[in-house]
């Protein structure tokens, strides 16, 4: 008999989806197989359906109110956190963004410096978009006038394809910072670090709903969020097919939400406030001034 | 005593109109390809003019002129020069302002003490305003040097034909675009002296092209290949259509909706001034207002006395001749409209709501509806949830502040809403809970250059007015 | 028991019931007010109400340099305000200081005209109670058959509203037969809402007309002002049955602005105070620019002043 141990053998993840703070599995039960850049095969991610979109749908109107009703302050500190607690698992991301896009360590390590840093820059504008977009109106009359934005509610948003974390966080921060919540469908090719982005997000504070996260086929899943009559705003910055992209506007027209469909956006650049404007309302608010 | 007031008819002979107008493209007016139609005064169903309805190649040349004008002259021309352009149209509007309200009141309907109180002079108001602007666009917000978009597909409703004018074509001049605009076809008149105005001002050909037609111009011009922005007012149902149109385009588009709003009155409100704001929530322009209290929320306790008051209130309003100054409430604009309404009020006596009218005698001839509200309804009859845009007011009742929140957010609109009460923490309380663009407290329909308005969900998006009225006009 | 006689019945009634009217919005008010001031009164109708308002007028001198021919002078052009015209009616009433109403009680004798006088240490009202009810009984005594009273403002700005009422209560008992009119001087009371207390107030009490101003302090009548005390009177019929007459005083001059208040009366309190016995305007110049209009409606031309008595 040996007395010899084994090589320790890894605990490998399971990589799920993330609907109303949980991690559950496709209610279909299907999934499909994720490569690194490369080739080699990475892990089995689930295949989300037609009717995990529409609990994730459920479960970021759920948390509406409690998320757009959080003081600008709070959210502020809830996405500080999430930068706060990326950076512990610095090293995790940076292998993963490697092996879904390629490239060298130091170029991956720059992408999840970035991401980081924007989870920053959106952290500290949660109580100054107010600012910077609302105000009072001096309009010719007796009465005080004051805009404000509100977030416009529930956001269906397919991620990037291509940058699987910088890209990623650069249109689920923006979104959330100002109180929307949203429903995330991940670069079908690169769902990983989306996926354990979701561990962070679970992690910091950041109440169950407010960012949900669907793996799959975009042309599976993003049509049922395009037509869903309780999304108030799609962001198709990840759609490449633009057949895809056009049926899906005219679904979205149904009950005019809001698109969002930039022309190949650079994440590297500043982001500016033009994505957090496309998901604000603005609420004029009027009353006379007497005595 | 019984006081009569005598008529008081404003002169019709301050306006001239033209038998027949053409199409104002690149600065001249021409004829239309398509078969002309003609404007009618609703409040007597006389003719007022031919009018040419723009074909396909019309609407196409007018893009054209459009694109040309901006490529050549207004898209290089100095934002300070811009705004003189537009301070000068401002002061024309001024200087013609009765001309104006007159032919408004004629081709549209509406009393002439609105036309010529409230949408003249917040038509010249918007053009002030925004003129200021053209030389101050690094200052709006939108980046250190935002750029026009180009040429802009403008198509305005028949409810305040030169006040959505002026909402359309002020901010898209002042940021550098040109445009080319279709006035509803009940209401083309006031567009058409616009025109002459432009020529008066020698604003430079094509920066300003007025098409005249039915819905398929409007499609043709939405939907052309050369436009950049489309900006509509109107129907949902037709502002559904053109985002499908737009689906794939990437124009940019903004769409100022329909409403179903909410008029929401509690027990502690200053009780007077709540049924004017309620009157005028819904009565004001025959309500023929996309963001009209058509909802009236009563709490409970206050309900009885409060609809007393109100019916009231309504036996003194005064239907009429729209050009007599003392006309509260004039004409519906189109027999189509008033079939409309009609209809409405028959589902609303059919599901069983309580109908009671105003007692006022309306003109024999011309399209007329009596002020009517319909007591005891629910959020699930028909007229408490589709847009009447007539002045037909539903009223329901609630019995605490969450509950009439939860009815006031009950529908797919998001215009508008209003508040009515005494305590001030409530308001703020309120007004964060509606979903809605603009909310009225203790005060309704009111409306200024400076303060941006349009609607959540199927309200539309984008917004008119302000600083945030140039952004659909802007790249950034 | 009546709603007046609950409500009296302690200061904390008083304060509740006057504290639990709906407030009124200053800016809707004056909108409405406005609103209403953009009607157009012509032809036929500018001549009805130009009438109805000169049978308004309570034609009013109230200075220290008054005397008896001055007094007397205005009587005869509140009986006759254009001798040249017969047809044009008297004024409603002469309105004079105590010392001159047996001056004017004898001009006035048998003209229909009423004889209205200010007591209770008018204008300030800064007198004792037994002061004032003395001048008031000495006023009815000499032949005012109208007796225009002022109330404790600082009273009623102090919040005493019963000190207010029981006053107006005991003046009423001292005027007898004559009517009693309430001063609000709603220049004094700053706000809508206290306009429209004080107008309760004074209707709980016991007024027979509830009226704006003094015409010695300013802001006197306005538009907005008169629309809450015209509201208030339409209010309180409802709740009580009884009519109250609303009397703006002060700063109404010209035509114009007296058929804005008739249209104000007509669309607000109705057709019912189109009456000299529920709507008055104090005032003095302001019969002479509603004689103007009357000659300029008549002839077709514009009248000048030099063609009107001064009086």
């Amino acid at each position: 008999m040996s007395t010899e141990s084994p090589a320790r053998l890894a605990v490998r993840k399971t990589y799920k989806l993330y609907i109303g703070g949980a991690f559950p599995r496709s209610e279909s039960g299907r999934s499909y197989q994720v490569h690194s850049a490369s080739g080699a095969f990475l892990a089995n991610a689930a295949l989300g359906s037609r009717k995990d979109a529409r609990d994730a749908v459920k479960a970021a109107r759920a948390a509406v109110g409690k998320w757009s009703g959080a003081t600008a302050y709070n959210r502020g500190q809830v996405l500080y956190r999430v930068a706060e607690v990326l950076e512990g698992r610095h090293e995790q991301f940076v292998s993963e963004v490697k092996a879904a896009e390629g490239g060298s360590r130091k170029e991956a390590a720059a992408q999840v410096d970035a991401a980081i840093d924007r989870w920053v820059w959106y952290a500290g504008w949660s109580d100054k978009i107010a600012q910077i977009h609302g105000g009072a109106n001096p309009v010719a009359g007796p009465y005080f006038n004051l805009s404000a934005p509100e977030p416009t509610g529930v956001v269906a948003v397919v991620a990037p394809a291509g940058s699987s974390l910088l890209g990623l966080v650069s249109v689920i921060a923006p979104a959330i910072v100002t109180g929307n919540t949203v429903v995330v469908v991940a670069s079908t090719d690169k769902p990983l670090p989306a996926i354990s982005l979701t561990e962070v997000l679970a992690t910091s504070d950041l109440p169950g709903g407010v960012v949900n996260v669907l793996t799959g086929k975009v042309a599976e899943i993003a049509p049922w969020l395009a037509s869903h009559l309780d999304v108030n705003a799609i962001d198709l910055t990840g759609v490449t097919d633009d057949t895809l992209a056009k049926d899906l506007e005219v679904a979205a027209a149904e009950n005019l939400k809001r698109v969002i469909r930039p022309a190949d956006p650079d994440w590297n650049a500043d982001p500016g406030v033009s994505r957090m404007l496309a998901l604000l309302e603005i609420k004029t608010v009027w009353h006379p001034k007497g005595v | 005593m019984d006081f009569q007031y005598a008529p008081a008819p404003e002169s019709r002979s301050v306006v001239d109109i033209r038998s027949s107008y053409g199409l104002f493209i690149n600065g001249a007016f021409v004829d239309g390809r398509g078969e002309s139609f003609k404007s009618v005064n609703p409040a007597t169903e006389e003719a007022l003019a031919d009018i040419a309805a723009a074909s396909a190649e019309d609407v196409d040349a007018a893009v054209r002129a459009a694109r040309h004008a901006f490529d050549t002259v207004w898209g290089p021309m100095p934002g300070r020069e811009r705004a003189k352009y537009l301070f000068r149209i401002a002061r024309i509007i001024q200087e013609r302002a009765r001309e104006l309200a007159v032919l408004e009141s004629l081709d549209n309907g509406k009393p002439i003490r609105e036309s010529r109180d409230v949408d003249v002079p917040l038509v010249a108001a918007h053009f002030f305003y925004y003129a200021g602007w053209a030389d101050k666009l690094p200052y709006a917000g939108f980046g250190p040097d935002p750029k026009p978009l180009g040429v802009a597909a403008q198509v305005i409703p028949w409810n305040f034909p030169l006040l959505m004018l002026a909402w359309k074509i002020a901010p898209a001049l002042a940021a550098g675009n040109t445009v080319v605009l279709k006035p509803a076809e009940t209401t083309p008149l006031t567009a058409l002296l616009f025109a002459e105005i432009c020529q008066q001002a020698e604003l430079p050909p094509g920066v300003v092209n007025i098409i005249t037609g039915a819905g398929d111009t409007g499609r043709l011009l939405v939907e052309h290949a050369g436009v950049d922005k489309v900006a509509f007012t109107g129907s949902t149902e037709v502002g559904r259509a053109i985002a499908r149109a737009a689906a794939g385009t990437r124009k940019r588009l903004t769409l100022e909706l329909g409403g179903k709003a909410a008029n929401i009155v509690f027990d502690d409100a200053a009780l007077d001034q709540a049924v004017e704001g309620v009157v005028n929530g819904i009565f004001f322009n025959q309500g023929h207002v996309c963001c009209a209290g058509s909802r009236l929320l009563l709490q409970e306790s206050v309900a009885e006395e409060f609809l007393e008051s109100l019916k009231r209130r309504m036996a003194s309003l005064r239907v009429g001749d729209p050009l007599d100054k003392n006309t509260d409430v004039g004409a519906i604009n189109s027999s189509a409209q008033l079939a409309r309404i009609r209809q409405l009020s028959q589902i609303g006596e059919d599901e069983g709501a309580e109908r009671w009218s105003a007692p006022c005698e309306l003109p024999s001839r011309g399209y007329w509806f009596a002020p009517t509200i319909f007591t005891g309804v629910t959020q699930a009859h028909r007229i408490a949830r589709e847009e009447i845009f007539g002045p037909v007011l539903s009223v329901l009742t609630f019995r605490t502040p969450d509950e009439a929140v939860e009815k006031a957010n009950n529908t797919p609109y998001g215009l508008s809403a209003g508040i009515w009460t005494e305590k001030g923490s409530r308001i703020l309380h309120i007004a964060d809970k509606l979903r809605a663009g603009v909310v009225w407290a203790n005060t309704f329909n009111k409306f200024d250059p400076t303060s941006p308005f349009g609607g959540y969900k199927e309200s539309g998006y984008g917004r008119e007015g302000g600083r945030h009225g140039l952004e659909a006009y802007l790249e950034h | 028991m009546s709603l007046t006689a609950e409500v009296a019945r302690s200061q904390g009634a008083l304060r509740t019931f006057l504290h639990g009217l709906p407030g009124v919005d200053q800016v809707g008010a004056e909108q409405r007010a406005a609103m209403l001031g953009t009607r157009s009164i012509k032809t036929t109708a500018k001549a009805q109400a130009l009438d109805l308002a000169i049978r308004m007028v309570d034609l009013t001198t109230l200075e220290g340099s008054d005397t008896p021919g001055k007094v007397r002078a205005l009587c005869a052009k509140a009986v006759r305000p254009d001798p040249a015209d017969p047809t044009c009616p008297s004024a409603a009433a002469i309105c004079v200081y105590p010392a001159m109403i047996s001056v004017a009680a004898e001009a006035l004798r048998g003209s229909g005209v009423h004889l209205a006088s200010v007591a209770t240490a008018f204008p300030s009202g800064q007198a004792p109670l037994d002061v004032k009810l003395a001048d008031t009984r000495a006023a009815v005594a000499d032949g005012a058959d109208e007796i225009d009273m002022v109330i404790k403002r600082g009273a009623f700005l102090a919040g005493r509203y019963a000190e207010v009422h029981d006053e107006i209560v005991a003046v009423k008992e001292a005027c007898g037969d004559a009517h009693l009119k309430v001063i609000l001087e709603t220049g004094e009371l700053a706000t809508l809402d206290n306009v429209r207390r004080a107008s309760w107030l004074a209707m709980l009490a016991g007024a027979d007309f509830i009226k704006t101003s003094t015409g010695k302090i300013q802001p006197a009548a306005t538009l907005p002002v008169t629309l809450v005390m015209l509201e208030a009177v339409r209010d309180f019929r409802a709740a009580t049955g009884r009519i109250i007459g609303v009397k703006p005083a002060g700063g109404i001059r010209t035509a114009k602005d007296a058929i804005k208040y008739l249209v104000m009366v007509n669309e607000t309190a109705g057709p019912d105070w189109l009456d000299p016995d529920r709507f008055r305007f104090g005032a003095s110049t302001l019969l002479n620019d509603l004689l103007m209009q009357r000659t300029k409606l008549a002839t077709g031309h514009y009248a000048g002043p030099d063609y009107f008595t001064l009086d």
